[in-house]
């Protein structure tokens, strides 16, 4: 039994099938790197395991309990599964530090001085300790993106779920970002990483997993997929990617 | 601008006639209403002086349409700088130099729009002095009779005190009542249906019923029907029940459409951090909606401040309702004048304020692109 299971999982908005059993199992510690075209269904799958969004079958297991359908506890299940999106992340009401801290000490019910020391602890890891009584509109995009990604560890999640963080950066601030999932990789968290980034997938998971019109196609580690695509819609969604000079 | 000083750098085209002379219209407009504004000008003072007994008021506009006629005077200053332009621009014209004649040239217009402006609000305040002389000064006396408005002053402005106790109390219920309508408005799910109804349906309601008839149903009829609790409210109390009731259905509009105007993902990063539906809205949504609709909740609420007058129909002794024993002792509008500029001193601030708002948020708006 793995770590995190998705069964068979379907979903679609109305008429329109967007996942349509998708099978996957992910272990503990791995790093999993979901790809393929726009539209086949990666951020939805995010949402789903997250429970934004319902699934009409199949199911999603967490270590081994079920976390999708009715009367599960979406709150706790969101306390161990954080989200990174790709833009509209940060409250812009909030200075960085509130932005951080407003779940830890309103869902996990921690005292204000314990999570901002926790929160300054993060925002320092991300070299934003300067920031922290700033607000989200002073910062670069790859600030907020940093901030995000640190507001979600601050849950202490057991699986962290980014989806296409990196998209809406300009390109001298994606290293920035990487850079922190990188080390968070290394130390073991266990990611979901929709992403058009081929060469960071190719260096950093674990997995990569091709999604193809809401299945998924092909998975293999990133020498199977990248060196020796063994689905044709695999090779030709890998030659595009390679003529846009992304690999 | 590169042809144009093409055009300057050749000697042969610099010969021709330059096209002037437009501004010439301008002030010659200029200079025939600056006349005409002066006449009425001095026409309003010589009757103001010559017309009344001595007494404040004579003095009063004696002084300002004295002021009146030099400021009409004044509105030559800009013409005769715009005939200099002019000249300057035709000399500049003959001598070849297009760029300074077509400079001198605008600026002559411009100073003639400057002039033409200056007098629009001076005939304005003019022909309002013609007013209120006119029919031997009744207008003057009936709406700004100086003797009887001081005399009336005091005890309007305290009556005034109510209005503005009512209109605080309601503004404050109106501020709760209305984020909760909001709220149930916008209840998810299929359990939140029923409330959805109940709280549409009161906005569809007091929204369509004219305030001062809320108010004299609750001033009146609560009473009338002697429920318990509701009937001891005492007039302000109603006018505080009855006003609560009206602006809520329109705030809590207000607060819905901020609250809509919120982008949805900020419900998704909230919820995916875990908080519930409840602790969404009040920490990350509600928060945000309120900052972006203060403009519209203050217009509303300046629209409650001056509806609180309304509340004379129940008997409450607001200061219109002081005025009206005034001026119906006295055969006189003046008591009733005092009222409308208690009201204007206290909404001017407030208007002026939301301007400022609603300014700061349209350069948020263009610093961010
Ligand atoms: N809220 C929604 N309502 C209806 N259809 C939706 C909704 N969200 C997504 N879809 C549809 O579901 C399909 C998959 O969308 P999804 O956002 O998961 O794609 P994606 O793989 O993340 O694409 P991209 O790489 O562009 O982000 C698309 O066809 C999209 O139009
Ligand atoms: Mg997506």
């Amino acid at each position: 039994m793995a770590f995190l299971e998705l069964n068979d999982v379907e979903k679609s908005y109305g008429e329109n099938p967007v996942l349509r059993g998708v099978t996957l199992h992910i272990e503990k510690h791995q790093v999993v790197c979901l790809i393929g075209a726009s539209g086949c269904g990666k951020s939805t799958l995010l949402r789903c395991v997250n429970a934004l969004e319902e699934i009409q079958g199949g199911d999603i297991r967490l270590d081994g309990d079920v976390v999708s359908g009715e009367g599960i506890d979406v709150n706790a299940l969101r306390r161990k599964v954080g989200i990174v999106f790709q833009s509209f992340n940060l409250f812009p009401h909030m200075s960085v530090l509130n932005n951080v801290t407003l779940s830890p000490i309103r869902v996990l019910g921690r005292s204000r001085a314990d999570a901002e020391a926790q929160a300054r602890t993060l925002l320092k890891r991300v070299g934003l300790e300067e920031k922290a009584s700033a607000f989200p509109d002073q910062l670069s995009g790859g600030q907020q993106q940093r901030v995000a990604i640190i507001r979600a560890l601050a849950m202490n999640p057991e699986v962290l779920l980014l989806d296409e963080i990196t998209s809406a950066l300009d390109p001298e601030l994606v290293a920035e970002v990487l850079n922190i999932v990188r080390d968070l990789a290394e130390d073991g968290l266990t990611i979901i990483m929709a992403t058009h980034e081929m060469s960071f997938a190719q260096e950093v998971a674990d997995q990569i997993v091709f999604l193809h019109e809401g299945v998924v196609l092909e998975q293999g580690t990133p020498k199977e997929i990248f060196g020796a695509p063994t689905h044709e819609r695999t090779q030709v969604f890998l030659k595009k990617i390679v003529a846009a000079g992304r690999l | 601008m590169t042809s144009d000083s093409i055009s300057v750098a050749q000697p042969a085209r610099a010969a021709q006639p330059a096209p002037v002379g437009s501004a010439q219209n301008t002030l010659l407009a200029g200079f025939l209403f600056s006349l005409v504004t002066v006449g009425l000008a001095v026409y309003a003072c010589y009757l103001t002086i010559i017309v009344a007994e001595t007494g404040i008021w004579t003095l009063v506009l004696g002084a300002a349409t004295g002021i009146v006629v030099l400021l009409a005077i004044g509105t030559f200053v800009p013409l005769i700088r715009g005939v200099k332009q002019q000249a300057r621009s035709t000399r500049a014209a003959a001598n070849g130099d297009v760029v300074e004649a077509r400079t001198y040239r605008s600026r002559a217009a411009h100073s003639a729009w400057v002039a033409l402006g200056s007098c629009l609000p001076i005939v304005f305040i003019a022909v309002f002095t013609l007013f209120l002389l006119a029919n031997d000064h009744a207008v003057q006396t009936t709406f700004f009779d100086a003797s009887f408005m001081a005399k009336s002053v005091r005890d309007v402005t305290i009556a005034f005190g109510e209005n503005i106790k009512i209109a605080l109390l309601a503004e404050i219920l109106v501020l709760g009542w209305a984020l909760f309508i909001a709220l149930a408005r916008l209840m998810p799910t299929d359990a939140g249906r029923p409330i959805r109804w109940l709280a549409t349906a009161y906005v569809d309601v007091f929204r369509a019923i004219p305030s001062i008839i809320v108010i004299y149903l609750v001033g009146f009829g609560l009473p009338l029907a002697g429920v318990p609790l509701l009937s001891d409210l005492g007039p302000t109390w109603s006018a505080v029940l009855a006003l609560t009731l009206t602006y809520g259905a329109y705030v809590a509009e207000v607060y819905r459409a901020g609250i809509e105007g919120i982008h949805w993902s900020q419900v998704s990063a909230a919820r995916s951090l875990g908080l519930s539906y409840g602790k969404t809205m009040r920490f990350v949504i509600v928060p945000q909606a309120v900052r972006k609709v203060t403009p519209p909740l203050l217009n509303d609420f300046i629209g409650l401040q001056k509806d609180t007058a309304l509340v004379t129909v129940i008997g409450t002794v607001d200061a219109f309702t002081q005025a009206k024993i005034y001026s119906s002792n006295y055969f006189n509008l003046s008591s009733v004048t005092v009222v409308a500029i208690l009201f204007i001193i206290i909404t001017i601030p407030q208007t002026r304020f939301v301007d400022r708002l609603l300014a700061r948020d349209a350069r948020r708006q263009m610093s961010k692109g």
